[in-house]
């Protein structure tokens, strides 16, 4: 498979600011890469400086094997995190507006069938809901057909059941071959869809691998949280730590953990016991939260 | 109910346009008129043809205070506005003549008082009815119409659509600046026509309003004028990203014109580097050509220096707007 997006030294300065501080990446064909981090830590500079909308300070960036340029930018797609579309069109009038601007539009009968644009069709753009509107923005970023397709945080403000329809179209697109690259602050998001993801902290990447590898590679065992109520008249004889309202203890043996909580006579009423995630990793990496 | 109180007051304080738009402005309007209007408006309005500069062989009646004397090039301009009432009476001083409207008032009143200064002057009739305000005025409502609508109608939707990420999603499409610049201006330059031309026919139907020239040409000075306009809007917004900022220089931008493009009044009378300053201004000459044709009759050549302008103004606006355009002016 060869590199669909391949950046070096990606440099983007604002004044004294360092929005993306040299970052390098490379994504292969067919790849749905995910760029992670919290709000402000530079996913959308770089993301508008892969999709040819920002100039980089400094830098280089290749597509399809080629230094970026106009041309390549017709093979690709994009869905802005906020877009606005003219006013007064309705769904199939701004689908046919874009597809008029491309030499090869993607059919608008496709389009509608694959983004289940069907029952909003003759509705005012303006008044569709969230995840309608999602839908008809991804459409737009199909509609030039596209062999990498760019979506900027496309379910954030979604509610749960929108997002996962939105995935599931994320899913057929991703079966068509199409490279995808994503931004978001989800990390189930990220950790369902993507193959490979890099983890922005203050415009530099501090993690970069697939999902799996880098909570195998940081992470080691579970999680046992046990509520700090249950801990009254007791000793803890094994490493913890309090977090709020109970305590966690970090192991590789669950059967050996909790046969020690018993023996020392600890309830394990409210227990719970989970996998370190990516917010987990990105806690453990920047140390401060996903979401900050 | 104090805090509301409070909170508005301060919202008012801290919106610098408004701010400005509400006290700045009104103080600006009234200078603009006290000075356009500083001298006293004379009594009566005379056209005066002579081959002298000068007046060297100056008739006493010229002596006559509260008498505005008008210079004209030669005898059929000034009889034009004899006969519509816009001036009272035209003297030749070389051929010791004077023309007066029967049908004005106030042209009998000028005579009479020719008569007693310069007794020597032979008369000579010319007819003509009054034109109505409405009729003169009709030209000025569209001019601003379209000026409104142009400046206003391309401006601030490019500035909005650069604000909401319209243009930054068009942007990452294969259109060209250029053919979205020209999309907009064309779909607007359409409008305004269509527009001013139900104004234009609602007003004949209506009113039975004068229109002396041929519809052909009005047409073709709406276009050129819209075109300048639409060409004038896309220069203030081509690098904005303020819809207020955007609002204020449009206001900055029309109501001088409003004010100085003879919309509602004749700037006859008013200080020469008014006058001056009026001919900058591209709504005077959609207003001026406008009325010419549909007041006077005039045809081509005698609007071809207003159009000539109209186009000038529109290839260096449109040329200045296109050259600094950009799809997102934050600066990125």
């Amino acid at each position: 498979m060869g590199e669909v997006i391949a950046v070096r030294a990606l440099v983007k300065k604002y004044g004294a600011l360092t929005a993306v501080d040299s970052i390098s990446l490379s994504v292969p064909e067919g790849c749905c890469f995910g760029l992670l981090g919290p709000n402000g830590a530079g996913k959308t500079t770089t993301i508008e400086m892969l999709e040819g909308i920002l100039k980089p300070t400094s830098g280089h960036i290749s597509l399809f094997g080629q230094p970026a340029s106009k041309a390549l930018y017709r093979r690709v797609g994009i869905q802005f995190q906020h877009t606005a579309l003219p006013d007064y069109l309705t769904v199939t009038e701004t689908l046919r507006l874009f597809a008029s601007l491309y030499e090869q539009p993607t059919p608008i009968s496709e389009l509608v069938a694959l983004c289940s644009l069907g029952e909003f069709i003759r509705q005012d753009v303006r008044k569709l809901s969230g995840g309608q509107r999602q839908r008809m923005l991804l459409a737009l970023a199909l509609i030039n057909d596209p062999d990498l397709v760019f979506l900027d945080e496309p379910t954030t403000g979604l509610d749960p059941q929108a997002r996962h329809n939105f995935w599931d179209l994320i899913g057929t697109i991703k079966a068509q071959g199409k490279t995808i690259v994503l931004t978001t602050h989800y990390m189930d998001e990220a950790q369902t869809l993507c193959d490979d993801i890099a983890i922005l902290d203050q415009g530099k990447i501090v993690a970069r691998g697939a999902p799996g590898d880098l909570l195998a590679e940081h992470f080691a065992g579970v999680l046992v949280q046990i509520p700090i109520a249950n801990l009254a008249g007791h000793t803890v004889d094994m490493p913890f730590v309090a977090c709020h309202d109970r305590i966690e203890i970090r192991t590789e043996q669950v059967d050996n953990t909790l046969q020690k909580l018993m023996a020392q006579g600890i309830p394990l009423a409210g227990m719970q016991i989970k996998s370190a995630n990516l917010d987990d990793l990105f806690l453990k990496l920047t140390g401060h939260a996903l979401r900050g | 109910m104090l805090a509301v109180f409070r909170a508005r007051n301060s919202e008012f304080f801290r919106d610098r346009s408004t701010l400005t738009w509400n006290i700045l402005f009104p103080f600006l309007l009234l200078l603009g008129f006290y000075y356009i209007f500083s001298q006293a408006q004379p009594m009566y309005k005379v056209g005066v043809l002579s081959v002298q500069d000068g007046y060297i062989s100056r008739p006493v009646f010229m002596a006559v205070k509260h008498i505005q004397f008008i210079p004209y090039d030669d005898l059929d301009t000034g009889l034009a506005p004899l006969a519509r009432h816009q001036i009272d009476l035209v003297i030749d001083i070389d051929r010791a003549k004077y023309w007066v409207n029967e049908e004005s008032r106030k042209g009998y009143m000028a005579e009479q008082l020719l008569a007693v200064k310069d007794p020597n002057f032979q008369r000579r009739v010319i007819r003509g009815d009054a034109i109505r305000y409405v009729d003169w005025v009709l030209p000025g409502i569209i001019g601003m119409n379209i000026m409104f609508s142009a400046l206003f109608g391309v401006g601030y939707a490019i500035v909005r659509y650069r604000k909401n990420g319209v243009l930054k999603r068009l942007n990452a499409t294969p259109l060209t600046a250029l053919e979205f610049i020209f999309g907009q201006l064309l779909s607007r330059i359409l409008m305004v026509v269509i527009v001013g031309l139900v104004l234009f026919l609602g007003a004949r139907l209506l009113l039975s309003t004068l229109m002396l020239g041929r519809l052909g040409w009005l047409v073709l000075t709406m276009l050129i004028g819209a075109l300048a306009l639409v060409s004038l809007g896309l220069l203030v917004a081509a690098r904005l990203r303020s819809e207020e900022f955007t609002g204020g220089l449009l206001n900055m931008t029309t109501w001088p014109m409003l004010g100085l493009s003879e919309v509602w009044f004749s700037l006859e009378g008013a200080p020469h580097l008014v006058q001056q300053i009026s001919q900058l201004m591209p709504l005077t000459h959609l207003v001026q050509a406008m009325r010419a044709i549909m007041l006077e009759g005039a045809g081509f050549m005698a609007i071809s220096d207003h159009l000539a302008i109209l186009a000038l103004m529109a290839v260096v606006f449109l040329a200045l707007g296109a050259a600094t355009f950009s799809w997102d002016a934050d600066g990125r």
